[in-house]
């Protein structure tokens, strides 16, 4: 269960939103929505303890996430604008590594399992370098393979840069990962159909 | 059981990309070895003089090199994301800085450690001398790597960086400068090493204690 209450968003000298409040049981979407600069993603990277709401606060099962702190990241999968990989190393390095990060368990066998299923046979270990904005953007992606375990999703703009494909295979994992009980937090600016059976939809700024 | 893992892993990943990009980590040294090497032929022969101005020369080249280094200690992590993971990630962050400061070390602060010897030569040291001169960088650099980390962390992500960091921890530097080339200092004039050696290793272990930690509130200011 996830709670947010009477958030305020500052940045610069600029307020974004204010009194924004939701409250998520488990096996449920929340998509945000709104124009470019209204506070999507630092909504976001509040959710996660990244970014510190001006006012207001944020409860994971009845208690504030600040207090839960590793308790709380523990079930969390934060995916952000970056791909969190690196450069230098392959696919299969960069999946090993931030498993081992999230405390879980991932071997080199299951790890290229995950990218195969994420369309990416024969690059594993190719250092992501040379590999195109997209297949990056699943390299990065192909980690969500191992979080079922985590009951909370973060995603910002999760389909940016995917073939229609891709975009589906997303979405559908998605839509499993909420109606097996996990909640998710997503933004896009696509028309993505994402076939969860509770959805709810949170808009930020004057659109 | 996970933290212990993780921290391996993350001095693991930050070995092979240092691996990956020896460019990057030869610069350290590379720097190090010039400026130590142009003293001899800027102040000339006289020996005498040499082992005089030996352990302040390359003391200040190792702070200096130090220094040059601490700009690649978070930057890259920070570029492509893979600091927020570590900051979300269920181990202490504090633990997770210290891996990062443990391999940066092995990069940047120990070749220092294992060429100072060779150099020394250069500048006719005792080799007394030389041993107390590795010594003290052994002990020396890692607290410079340590209170680095935490100019590092507070200035990530701003513009001349650079600049801000090394006015933030050229202060602290000082009594690590100060105390190493005290040591070789003593070790050369006969008076013994030991009293300097005890307080650099002091200042180790505090340094050890705090810095991580305090790196670590500084990542989360910069990622906010």
């Amino acid at each position: 269960m996830l709670e947010a209450v009477n958030l305020e968003c500052v940045r610069g000298e600029r307020r974004l939103f204010r009194d924004v409040g939701f409250a998520l049981a488990e096996g449920t979407l929340l998509e945000v929505v709104g124009p470019n600069g209204s506070g999507k993603t630092s909504l976001l990277r509040m959710v996660c303890g990244l970014l510190m709401p001006a006012a207001g606060e944020i409860l994971w099962r009845g208690q504030g996430i600040r207090r839960l702190a590793e308790e709380y990241r523990g079930q969390l999968t934060y995916l952000g604008h970056h791909n969190a990989i690196k450069d230098d190393l392959s696919g299969v390095e960069n999946l090993l590594f931030s498993e081992t990060m999230a405390g879980g368990e991932a071997t080199q066998k299951s790890a290229r399992e995950a990218l195969s299923r994420f369309g990416l046979a024969g690059f594993e270990d190719l250092p992501t370098r040379v590999l195109s904005q997209g297949q990056k953007r699943r390299v990065g992606l192909a980690r969500l393979a191992f979080r079922a375990r985590c009951r909370l999703w973060v995603l910002d703009e999760p389909f940016v840069a995917l073939d229609v494909k891709a975009v589906r295979m997303i979405a559908d994992l998605v839509a499993n990962q909420v109606d097996s009980g996990g909640i998710v937090l997503l933004t896009t600016h696509q028309e993505v159909d994402v076939p969860v059976r509770n959805r709810q939809t949170l808009r930020l700024g004057h659109a | 059981m996970g933290s212990v893992d993780a921290f391996k892993a993350l001095v693991r990943r930050d070995l092979l990309l240092a691996m990956r990009r020896r460019a990057d980590v030869l610069t350290t040294l590379i720097f190090f070895v010039i400026v130590v090497s142009l003293f001899p032929l800027g102040v000339g022969p006289e020996l005498e003089t040499l082992r005089e101005i030996a352990p302040g020369v390359v003391w200040v080249a190792a702070l200096l090199a130090s220094m040059l280094a601490l700009g690649r200690l978070f930057s890259s992590d920070y570029a492509d994301g893979t600091l927020e993971q570590m900051v979300l990630a269920p181990q202490p962050l504090g633990l997770l800085v210290g891996a990062k400061i443990v391999a940066h070390w092995l990069v940047s602060g120990l070749p220092l450690v294992l060429i100072a010897p060779v150099l020394g030569i250069q500048y006719d040291m005792s080799w007394e001398a030389l041993g107390i001169l590795m010594l003290s960088l052994a002990i020396g650099t890692p607290v410079l790597g340590l209170i680095g980390a935490v100019g590092a962390a507070l200035t990530l992500g701003l513009r001349g960086g650079g600049v801000l960091v090394s006015l933030l921890v050229l202060p602290l530097y000082i009594p690590v400068l100060i105390f190493g080339a005290g040591a070789v200092d003593a070790a050369a004039t006969g008076t013994g090493a030991g009293a300097h050696l005890s307080l650099l290793g002091a200042f180790l272990a505090v340094s050890l204690f705090f810095a991580p930690w305090a790196a670590a509130l500084g990542l989360r200011i910069s990622l906010e």
